[in-house]
């Protein structure tokens, strides 16, 4: 037995014995979607919990908290998370995108600072990108920065921030250079959140949950040392951030971040749904299109294996990586659209109906799919980048 | 569901060889050549075929001490996959399912006898549709009665491929009830057995083949199963590797144009509705040939494959088909006619789709596998 099998063996039997007891509220489904304070400390429990036994930013250096070990022991344990289907831990902006952008290039203090808390979800991180404006076109925050002696004053507003509300940091892109438009002039913040005059208001989603705030700006004073980079950097450092939250870029702290449905879970489904009175496997439509899914799944993880294997990606290196959100995202979206179809009858219940499949989950993960094709850069987004950074097509 | 394992293995001899390949076919294949070919007798160079058969290609599977290379149907594949991408007319697909069929069917005499002029640069192919166009093998019209030694066939085979150029061809035919290959040697062939076909891709050459009253010694018979499942299985593992070097040369096509033609004062490459396009057909061409080196990996390890084949076949064919029809729209009035490439990948790809088995057909069949 190797190295990694009795790791694997060990780490299986630690989630077995140490996976939270069932809660009496229903979870959410993702970081992006805990809305309840309940929800928010069972989470945030468990995710210590995980990083304390040493399962959190194994390969994260030793001397911040991490493990020093190589990627393959993370990966085992989260691959073991996603097969027990165990909780997921919250603090992804943290673990995934904030946290390995500050170790690419982040100062020795800012390294001491931050990246303890993140592992541990003392610190929760947040994301401030998005704005009531400007969203897809990020380039044209209005968020200000102004320089004053050794402080920035913050003004303006962003929307959509995931995990707003119990966040204690966030990454921040905003207009340093009064004037300045398009990519010039912006900057790059890690913000603390409980500084006076910054303020969050939680937002309803369409599936009724909370989750994410608009997060309002006026005259709040940062110290000058959360800029991160220099001044005009943050265009550049937003740019590279995208790369490690679509997962086009390695060096994540681990774990995962939503509890996930997947194709397996479909074909469960498929067998306790019925269509015209028999189970829903044996229509012959619902078997090609489930056949359909199983096939694409399988395609895109046989495409992760081939992407380590640069003799199989000559042509176009970047070909895997920057379409792996497209290609996953939207999956998910249509196998989950297609979940409701293979409910018949059944399939416009909704969460909290007696009779529903499994409490509505299924509607539910329909409706909170669109976090991925929308968060992060929409759909149509990464096609533009696919077609043009891969395919070396022009810009619209 | 059994659960489908991920692994990809590619050696470093593979590596060498796609590279090689890759070179080779950019070379000895431009389009002025693809269509020059297309009005020719034969449909393919032979002086190409000799250079193949010169680096070992022709008998590429075929053991070191038949003459061969002694690799695999793996290594096969990883070179039809540029041969594909530049549309090379060439015997090579028809040659490789012959040798696999061979190989996992035929004792050791047969072997003995075909395998060495295989390798030394003998065409083969194999007669196995007949004109009711089923894709299961084992559904068999033709057959082959034995008398004191001698073997008679009787039926008719269709659509062969590069028949007319072959050395040797293995016939499909029931015997006693269960099918078997007839290994035919075609300059032993009575004139006007073979007639040419018409088919969608001109740069391949087929025909149908009259076995009625023909006969071979009885050892001249393949028997048991095995031969016909190594043909569907090189059958489909080949074609997936064509269907992806051929929408790699479809999306080549299309996104040179897209940054070539403008309208409304912009380069077309530039609207999203054709943009999306390729970027989706992209997304096609990774997965479908994430399947293919999956399932040759399975292949060349001799471990079960089917699922993964159809999956592979399925798969690179819709995305191939998919290509080709929007290469033509893409390209306007242009992609309407004769002189635009696109025609040349779009016929390519449905000759593919329905080779083996269409992805319908294999969803079928995988939907009975998977979802029991
Ligand atoms: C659940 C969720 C969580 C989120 N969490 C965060 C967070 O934590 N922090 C944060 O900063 N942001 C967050 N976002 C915001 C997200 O990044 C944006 O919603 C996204 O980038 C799209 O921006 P927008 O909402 O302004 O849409 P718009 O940019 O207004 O887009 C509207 C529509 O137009 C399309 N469109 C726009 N431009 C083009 C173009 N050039 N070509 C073709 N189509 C185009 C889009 O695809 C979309 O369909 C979150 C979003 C969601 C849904």
């Amino acid at each position: 037995m190797t190295d990694l099998d009795s790791f694997r063996t060990e780490v299986a039997a630690w989630f077995e014995a140490n996976r939270p007891p069932e809660p009496d509220f229903l979870l959410p489904e993702s970081f992006m979607e805990v809305g309840t304070d309940q929800q928010f400390d069972y989470l945030r429990a468990w995710q210590r919990k995980i990083y304390e036994a040493g399962y959190l930013g194994m390969a994260w250096p030793t001397q911040y908290g991490g493990g020093g070990k190589p990627q393959a022991f993370q990966d085992i344990v989260n691959a073991e998370m996603t097969r027990q289907k165990v909780p997921f831990v919250p603090n992804t902006i943290g673990l995934n995108w904030a946290g390995p952008l500050i170790l690419a290039i982040g100062t020795e203090a800012e390294k001491q600072r931050y990246i303890k808390n993140i592992l541990s979800a003392e610190d929760i991180w947040c994301q401030g990108f998005s704005e009531p404006d400007n969203g897809s076109d990020l380039a044209a925050t209005t968020t200000r920065a102004t320089s004053d002696g050794d402080h920035y004053i913050l003004n303006g507003a962003k929307i959509w921030t995931s995990l707003g509300s119990y966040a204690k940091y966030m990454i921040l892109l905003a207009r340093t250079e009064p004037g300045s438009t398009r990519y010039a002039g912006l900057s790059y913040f890690l913000c603390p959140m409980h500084t006076p005059g910054i303020e969050t208001q939680p937002i309803r989603k369409l599936t009724g949950e909370y989750g994410f705030t608009q997060t309002f700006f006026r005259d709040a004073r940062i110290p000058a040392d959360c800029l991160m980079g220099r001044e005009g950097e943050g265009w550049k450092i937003a740019m590279m951030t995208l790369t490690f939250e679509r997962g086009a870029t390695g060096g994540q702290a681990g774990g995962i971040a939503r509890q996930a449905l997947n194709v397996h879970d479909v074909l469960e489904l498929a067998q306790t749904a019925r269509r015209d009175g028999r189970p829903a496997i044996e229509d012959p439509l619902m078997r090609d299109q489930l056949v359909r899914f199983l096939i694409e799944d399988q395609g895109d993880r046989l495409t992760a294996t081939r992407g380590t294997i640069p003799a199989l990606c000559t042509e176009r290196p970047h070909a895997i990586p920057l379409s792996q959100k497209l290609r996953t995202s939207e999956h998910r979206r249509r196998l989950l659209q297609f979940a409701l179809t293979l409910q018949g009858a059944n399939a416009p219940r909704w969460v909290g109906d007696a009779n529903t499949f499994e409490g509505g989950k299924w509607q539910r993960a329909y409706f909170n799919s669109f976090s991925s094709t929308i968060g992060g850069g929409t759909s149509q987004i990464q096609a533009n980048i696919v077609a043009e950074r891969v395919l070396g097509l022009p810009k619209d | 569901m059994a659960a489908l394992n991920q692994r990809i293995a590619f050696t470093d001899e593979r590596s060498m060889l796609l590279e090689t390949a890759v070179a080779f076919c950019r070379e000895k294949s431009p389009i002025r050549a693809v269509r020059d070919l297309l009005a020719s007798e034969t449909g393919f160079d032979p002086a190409v075929w000799d250079e193949m058969t010169a680096l070992g290609w022709s008998g590429i599977a075929i053991p070191e001490r038949h003459g061969g290379s002694g690799l695999t149907l793996a290594e096969a594949a990883t070179i039809a996959e540029p041969m594909g991408r530049h549309l090379l007319a060439t015997p090579y697909a028809s040659t490789q399912i012959a040798v696999q069929a061979l190989l996992a069917g035929a004792n050791a005499a047969q072997q003995a006898e075909s395998l060495p002029r295989i390798a030394q640069g003998a065409i083969a192919t194999v007669a196995v549709f007949e004109s009711e166009g089923d894709w299961d093998l084992t559904h068999i019209g033709s057959t082959a009665t034995i008398t004191h030694g001698t073997a008679r066939l009787d039926g008719q085979k269709s659509l062969v491929v590069d028949a007319t150029v072959a050395d040797l061809l293995l016939a499909s035919v029931m015997l006693d009830g269960a099918p078997a290959l007839a290994i035919i040697d075609t300059a032993a062939l009575p004139p006007g057995r073979l007639r040419p076909e018409s088919i969608i891709d001109e740069t391949r050459r087929n025909a149908g083949l009259d076995l009625t009253g023909l006969d071979l010694p009885a050892t001249a018979l393949i028997t048991g199963p095995a031969a016909l499942t190594a043909i569907r299985d090189a059958g489909l593992l080949l074609a997936t590797a064509e269907a992806c070097g051929g929408i790699a040369g479809v999306l080549d096509v299309t996104v040179d144009y897209l940054n070539t033609r403008n309208a409304f004062g912009r380069k077309i490459g530039s609207y999203q509705s054709l943009k999306h396009t390729c970027a989706d057909i992209l997304v096609g061409l990774e997965r479908s040939r994430s399947h293919l080196f999956h399932a040759a990996t399975l292949c060349a390890a001799n471990e079960p494959a089917e699922i993964a084949l159809r999956m592979a076949k399925a798969e690179s064919s819709d995305v191939f088909a998919h290509a080709g029809d929007r290469a033509i729209q893409f390209h306007g009035g242009f992609g309407f006619t004769w002189d635009c490439d696109a025609q040349l990948y779009l016929r390519r790809a449905l000759w593919l789709q329905y080779s083996f088995g269409d992805a319908p057909h294999h969803r079928r069949k995988l939907a009975d596998l998977l979802l029991g």
